[in-house]
């Protein structure tokens, strides 16, 4: 199982957990494993099927997956999944 | 002046209205918030002759900024000169060419003093006593200064490659700087994470709706020292893409109030060539910016590889007629040359993108020779010397002799000459 670090504004919808455990083995099925664990998270992460929001940044580990190969990156056990709000920095 | 002008924040995406809070983004879509102002009550109570009567800071504008109460940091920050630029332009081949010198904006000598002065004191009205940044440079040193004059204790983070300039002048005001291994964007995620697990005051984080406002002051200066008119074209430096977009927001707000003519101002953007995402975005009509990994330039100021406010940027060149840029560092080199040796103006390397930018875009026939042009110098020259100090001659050295004075000038005074002194 992955972690995924909850940004603070979206721990409502994850009953305040900062970190929750999902399986997958690629970003985007973590995710998916995390929405569906947490079904608010939905309209709050993806714009539409598989599509993440503009501003919503995840990172795998320390790299953002966007230099990588996105929401198929492939991910291990001990991976870290992060989900940082862009709105930031300038 | 009382909260009745500002009704709260609003995402740019979705449209959901927040309370005055200290949050950046919409935790329905992530979508930027930005400040909801009540127009209406803004012109009733305020007109071009109140604001003309005011003191020379940028608060003469303060209704038309995100704070509730009187501003209680940065005072004395803006209204820096706008300089009619005749020699540049006669070099460029231009009309009428301006310079908004931000470089000599006080206290610390970049445009950052007016977001700062505002996000600063809307972290005093919000109850904060610890603020932070994360930083390419300039953010540092006004962050640090503001606080430590305002009485706030302050965390400023920057990426460990900066300018020594710039990390002194942020540690000498008693900040406590910590340099990140990495560049500038994982400095800012990481000070995303700090600002909400500490609950501090990250002046371009959660402040950040308040924050960025403060740029439009720049804008409205602009415009009411051209006499009250948006000039034909700016050319405006982007790192995260947030100035260019509040200057034009600045026009826009003057002309809703009624006190200038419609805004027909195209906007230009300027980035360094290592690290261009919106000008690539722009350049390649792409439907998103597209980070870069690794910026690699010696406009320190502009290396943020993934901008907050990119897409807006890039949409706003487009919609207005205008067009973004990028150039390499000898250009910038040449550039902040040739302002000095014209203008007697010594920007920072930023000044040095944009005004190779500016020259780039008049021969590419982009920006019109006979429009009003004003170029935005954002930071000062005297805190990025390692990017020049190798490009420009060592001054000769000689014996305190007229000979060798003659000898060195290639000529020698007339005979007999009794040389009345200068100014006698």
């Amino acid at each position: 199982m992955a972690k995924v670090s909850i940004p603070t504004p979206l721990r409502p919808n994850t009953g305040g957990q900062a970190t929750v455990e999902a399986a997958g083995s690629t970003v985007g099925e973590v995710l998916a494993d995390l929405v569906r664990l947490h079904p608010d998270l939905q309209k709050r992460l993806f714009a539409g099927e598989g599509q993440l929001h503009q501003y919503v940044n995840v990172y795998l580990n320390d790299e953002d997956i966007r230099f990588m190969d996105e929401l198929k990156t492939p991910v291990k056990e001990t991976d870290e999944v992060g989900i940082i709000p862009a709105i930031a920095g300038g | 002046m009382s909260s009745e002008f500002v009704r709260g924040l609003k995402c740019r995406l979705c449209g959901k209205l927040y309370p005055k809070e200290a949050l950046n983004f919409c935790t329905e879509d992530f979508g930027p918030l930005e400040v909801d102002y009540d127009y209406e009550a803004i012109g009733r109570s305020l007109s071009r002759e109140a604001v003309e009567r005011r003191h020379r800071t940028m608060w003469r504008y303060k209704e038309l900024l995100p704070i509730d109460g009187e501003p209680t940091v940065g005072l004395q920050v803006g209204c820096t000169p706008l300089v009619k630029a005749t020699r540049l332009a006669e070099a460029l081949g231009v009309r009428e060419l301006y310079i908004k010198n931000d470089a000599v904006n006080y206290p610390t000598l970049s445009f950052k003093d007016r977001v700062v002065a505002v996000a600063l004191s809307k972290a005093v009205e919000l109850g904060f006593d610890t603020v932070g940044c994360a930083s390419t440079g300039n953010l540092a040193g006004s962050v640090a200064a503001n606080a430590a004059a305002a009485g706030l204790e302050a965390y400023v983070l920057i990426p460990d490659d900066l300018e020594q300039g710039k990390v002194l002048g942020a540690t000498i005001y008693g900040a406590k700087v910590v340099a990140i291994s990495g560049n500038y964007d994982k400095v800012n995620r990481l000070c995303s994470q700090i600002a909400f697990r500490f609950g501090w005051g990250f002046v371009n984080v959660n402040l950040r709706p308040f924050y960025a406002e403060g740029s439009k002051s720049m804008g409205f200066e602009i415009a009411e020292d051209l006499g009250w008119r948006a000039p034909d074209h700016v050319v405006a430096p982007m790192a995260g893409g947030s100035l260019i977009g509040k200057l034009y927001k600045a026009f826009k707000e003057l002309e809703g109030l009624g006190w200038i003519d419609p805004v027909r101002t195209r906007m230009f953007g300027a980035q360094a060539t290592g690290c261009n995402p919106i000008t690539n975005t722009i350049k390649t009509d792409a439907p998103r910016v597209k980070p870069v990994r690794d910026p690699r330039t010696i406009a320190k100021s502009l290396a943020i590889g993934d901008p907050a406010d990119g897409f807006f940027a890039s949409k706003l060149m487009k919609e207005t007629g205008g067009w973004g840029e990028d150039v390499d560092d000898e250009a910038i080199v040449d550039a902040m040359k040739l302002l000095a040796e014209t203008e007697g103006i010594w920007a920072e390397t930023a000044g040095g993108v944009t005004l190779a930018v500016t020259k780039k875009l008049i021969e590419q026939g982009k920006i019109d020779r006979d429009g009003t042009t004003v170029v935005c110098i954002t930071g000062n020259g005297l805190k990025t010397q390692e990017a020049v100090i190798d490009r420009i001659a060592r001054p000769p050295v000689i014996n305190p002799t007229l000979a060798e004075f003659e000898t060195l000038i290639g000529t020698s005074a007339p005979a007999e000459a009794e040389l009345a002194p200068a100014g006698a």
